[in-house]
């Protein structure tokens, strides 16, 4: 159901697109759909398939100008694929695209950036080392060249669009929120009156959402289009005009945001019961399994610590969850522990040893399982079938292992270790002889967690567990936490889906700028005390040396009551500090 | 469907080398075309079938050539690129030649110790570069090329410090090694009629062959370096010590290297000296790429070469075109294969999702499968 392959492969399109023959040319006169208003984007009858898989089937969706039109669905269900084609990065096997009443085929990005496209990605297409105004006049130099010609057009475009935009700021030195407002001028620099965000919000805490969400609706009031990617479905309802539910590929059902809550939408996602993440009784010991005592871990670099005093304590079977805007200190607090990373002072103590100083290796044969952020550079070889891929971090466990001193590899056990794995983790895969990188992201994932599960480990540490995986895979990966959990697992779980961290932790730490915040009770913290901890709006520890800011939690009521009202945007909110002290 | 993966990925993994060799037959067709040269006589002498001493000869040379295409792959399967063969391999014959030609140990035993200092040798001037890099960084890529350079002037040096003059001539060697530590040749009699023998030491090349097989695939070792070749990444998150495992290979590929010049020093030479034979490792580096450092392939590939340099003897008195040409055919294919290889690896990946996807969704259609979320 999601597209396996990590790079974009155009020579599969076009063997597929030939497979498929002669099924492009169908055409169908343009018509309005129930409208009120004047589509501008109509999609009708798109089919894309993927060898053995159809990302899209029979996408029928109408936009209508001016409107902030929502597509949600869960990873995978093909709400990336259906923007790439709209976007001209990938043809359609089937189907017409009309845009402003013209069909049009859309082969590069180039032709969607003529015909009034403009996509603005998830992952930020910024040059760090760039100015704003040099970041947007890359590769449309000769719209308004590049100097105060494209300046004065910037700051027009800023204005009129309340973006809050200064065209000479260097790109490094703002923050994530402003960096989207970038992306979202280069399109319109370009000319797009139809925007797509893929996305925009997976990478913002909840004030910055706030505040996107009034530059949407800036863009509206000003006659654009705006196709907004999502399924964050409380965030869909508060922004959207229309919603277009895609499932398995399919669009199943278009929506009003009056009248439906978030969990009719998430029925309509998942077509099924919901999972939930929430844990049942506490089963928190007072037993210590990993103490994580005043760790400082300097910057490689040069700059600021990494991490700060860091103490942290995992008890058998408690769920410590990391909240905390990426980029904070989370990737470096899990390389610390698993000894990938020297700390500078302080001690990691696992049970009653202190590992600091130990190497990777002899941590995760003391029984520390490791679940990667990045499990495609981190945790597989993609390349190598799947039982290598079982052996993989734990080449030195006797599981694995034959023949004099436990020198070689037991292919045989690794293999039926694997077919347990493949069986007991519900990971579909044709053969444990194909190499790891054919699995989709969710199988790839319940592999991992299989692996790192059946060594029965006394901590778990696990980064983003479930990113990118479906929502059937994550409820089966909750539960397999959940089960470790009971029989005494500690677990750090580092996450940025808030709504995961608050159903599983059993206690939530907020990271920032590689300091821990004190606990927060999962139970009882609301989404908005730990956005205002992540961003340092609510800190706890003050500090005087650096100088106050607009409280990003005022800045985003006003949004929300006033979008164009309020003068002074934030630039920067975790790259440059604006902490203080509360009350 | 496992034994049908397995044959695809034999006939994936021939079809690139055969390809890379056609395109290289019509890229010197071309050239010589382009040149005026008679292409048919080129083809012709290259083509023929060699005389049986020549047989012999490829043989020999092959076995060479395996070995160190043996030790440059095994840099390759660390993403390492051991351009220093070359210096290594001299380095070694020579501290080999001289302990052996000391003659201080009786018979075979002279001839083991002395494989083994040049092993060390060869080792010792990889670790080198597998020093640098670990502590200062520096790419191996650079210091091997550096040390082969400072390993040519090393080597005169000390050569000149240690020959023994041989009366009425100009070269310089070391002491001969004596009588009783000489390899015997293989006779091949029975099989083809000739008088010359294959090396005594092709068994190196084959327990070479063997070790570097069964240690990459069978040994816990093996697979934390094919994980850190595959994955530098996920192999340092699964505990490999990626700096020892540089090291560790470096030595080990060095290791590979000092055995290049055995055959020949106890084959044939007896002694170092100046008129040695060189590029022995740069031809490996060519050799391991067209093998895909898989010990079979490389053991056909550094025959297709030593098969080339033999045929190509010939191609000045039947063609009138200098013998260089087959550097050239042996450059095209190298340049072909690699590219070959990357688009066959790509359609093998392509291929192998689709089948994984195609079988995945035929097992989704039965209905119990496809309820379960």
């Amino acid at each position: 159901m999601c597209v396996i392959t990590s790079e974009p492969d155009p020579q599969r399109t076009s063997e597929d697109a030939a497979i498929d023959g002669g099924s492009m040319s169908r055409t169908e006169p343009v018509t309005t759909e129930g409208g009120s208003g004047t589509p501008v984007v109509v999609l009708r009858g798109i089919t894309k398939r993927f060898p053995g898989v159809v990302a899209n089937k029979d996408i029928a969706l109408t936009v209508e100008r001016g409107t902030v039109h929502a597509i949600v669905g869960e990873n995978g269900a093909g709400k990336s694929t259906l923007m790439k084609i709209l976007y001209g990065v990938q043809q359609p096997d089937e189907g017409t695209i009309v845009i402003e009443g013209k069909e049009l085929t859309l082969r590069t990005p180039s032709d969607a950036i003529a015909a009034g496209i403009g996509m603005v990605f998830q992952h930020f297409q910024l040059a760090d080392n760039f100015t704003v105004l040099e970041n947007v006049v890359l590769g449309a130099e000769k719209l308004h060249g590049i100097g105060d010609r494209a300046r004065r057009k910037i700051s027009e475009i800023s204005d009129a669009y309340g973006l809050g935009v200064r065209p000479d700021a260097l790109v490094a030195d703002l923050g994530v929120g402003a960096r989207q407002r970038i992306e979202i001028l280069k399109v319109l620099y370009r000319g797009a009156r139809i925007i797509i965000l893929d996305e925009p919000t997976a990478v913002l805490v909840p004030q910055e959402v706030d505040e996107l969400f009034g530059n949407l609706r800036e863009l509206k009031s000003e006659g654009l289009t705006v196709m907004f990617i999502s399924h964050k479905l409380d965030e869909v309802l508060k922004v959207a005009d229309a919603i277009t539910v895609i499932r398995r590929g399919t669009t199943v059902a278009e929506v009003l945001p009056e009248g439906v809550t978030a969990r009719d939408l998430a029925q309509l996602m998942v077509g099924s019961e919901l999972p939930s993440p929430s844990t049942e009784e506490s089963t928190v010991t007072d037993r210590p399994v990993l103490r994580i005592e005043s760790t400082t871990v300097a910057d490689p670099l040069g700059g600021r610590d990494v991490l700060t005093d860091i103490d942290l304590t995992i008890h058998a079977g408690e769920i410590v969850g990391i909240a905390g805007v990426e980029g904070n200190g989370q990737a470096e607090l899990v390389e610390v522990i698993m000894g990938m990373r020297e700390p500078a002072s302080g001690q990691i103590v696992l049970g009653d040893i202190d590992t600091s100083d130990w190497h990777t290796r002899e941590i995760r044969e003391a029984g520390i399982g490791y679940i990667p952020e990045d499990r495609q550079r981190h945790a597989l070889l993609l390349e190598a079938p799947l039982w290598e891929n079982v052996i993989l971090g734990h080449q030195t466990d006797p599981v694995n292992l034959t023949g004099p001193g436990n020198t070689l590899i037991d292919a045989a056990a690794a293999k039926r270790e694997t077919q347990e794995i493949v069986d007991l983790y519900d990971v579909r895969t044709p053969s444990i002889n194909v190499t790891s990188g054919s699995l989709s992201g969710g199988n790839q994932q319940k592999l991992i967690i299989g692996r790192e599960m059946r060594r029965n480990p006394r901590v778990l540490v696990a980064a983003h567990p479930t990113r990118g995986v479906d929502v059937g895979a994550q409820a089966a990966i909750w539960d397999h936490i959940k089960a470790a959990r009971r029989d005494g697992l500690g677990v750090l779980l580092i996450s940025a889906d808030l709504e995961e961290l608050v159903g599983l932790s059993d206690t939530i730490r907020v990271i920032l700028r590689g300091r821990l915040s004190g606990d927060f009770d999962p139970d009882t913290v609301t989404k908005e005390e730990l956005g205002a901890a992540m961003t340092g709006a609510a800190d706890v520890q003050p500090r005087s040396d650096e100088p106050d800011a607009v409280e990003p939690d005022a800045v985003a009521r006003d949004a929300l009551d006033a979008p164009s009202s309020h003068p002074s945007r934030r630039e920067a909110p975790p790259a440059s500090p604006t902490e203080r002290s509360q009350p | 469907m496992t034994t049908r993966l397995g044959v695809r990925r034999i006939l994936m993994g021939a079809a690139a080398p055969l390809l890379a060799i056609v395109v290289a037959v019509v890229v010197t067709s071309l050239i010589l075309l382009v040149a005026g040269d008679p292409v048919g006589a080129v083809w012709a002498q290259l083509f023929k079938v060699p005389l049986p001493r020549q047989i012999v000869a490829i043989i020999n040379a092959g076995t060479v050539y395996y070995l160190s295409a043996i030790a440059v792959a095994i840099g390759f399967k660390m993403n390492l690129f051991n351009i220093g063969v070359d210096g290594q391999y001299r380095v070694a014959s020579f501290a080999a030649a001289l302990f052996a030609g000391q003659g201080w140990l009786p018979g075979w035993l002279n001839v083991i110790v002395a494989l083994l200092v040049a092993m060390a040798s060869g080792a010792l001037w990889a670790g080198i570069a597998g020093l640098l890099r670990v502590t200062r960084g520096v790419s191996e890529v650079i210091s091997t090329i550096m040390l082969n350079a400072i390993a040519t002037f090393l080597v005169a040096f000390l050569l000149s410090k240690t020959a023994v003059k041989v009366v009425g001539s100009n070269a310089t060697n070391t002491k001969p090694i004596p009588e009783g530590s000489r390899v015997p040749g293989i006779s091949l009699d029975g099989l083809i009629a000739t008088p010359s023998r294959v090396y005594g030491l092709i068994v190196l090349a084959v327990v070479v062959g063997f070790l570097y097989w069964f240690v990459l695939n069978k040994t816990r070792f093996g697979f934390d370096l094919r994980a850190t070749g595959r994955s530098e990444t996920a192999a340092v998150a699964s505990g490999v010590n990626v700096k020892r495992m540089v090291f560790t290979s470096m030595l080990l590929s060095g290791a590979a290297a000092g055995l290049v010049g055995m055959p020949l020093l106890f084959g044939q030479d007896y002694v170092y000296g100046d008129t040695v034979q060189s590029g022995l490792g740069f031809a490996g580096i060519a050799i391991a790429l067209l093998g895909r450092n898989n010990p079979i392939g490389i053991a056909f590939a550094a025959l297709l070469f030593a098969f080339l340099d033999a045929q190509g003897n010939g191609l000045q008195i039947t063609a009138g075109v200098s013998d260089r040409l087959v550097l050239v055919i042996q450059g095209v294919i190298v340049l072909s294969v690699v590219i070959a290889y990357e688009v066959v690896r790509r359609a093998g990946i392509r291929l192998e999702q689709r089948t994984v996807a195609a079988q995945l969704a035929e097992q989704a259609r039965t209905p119990l499968e496809g309820a379960r979320s």
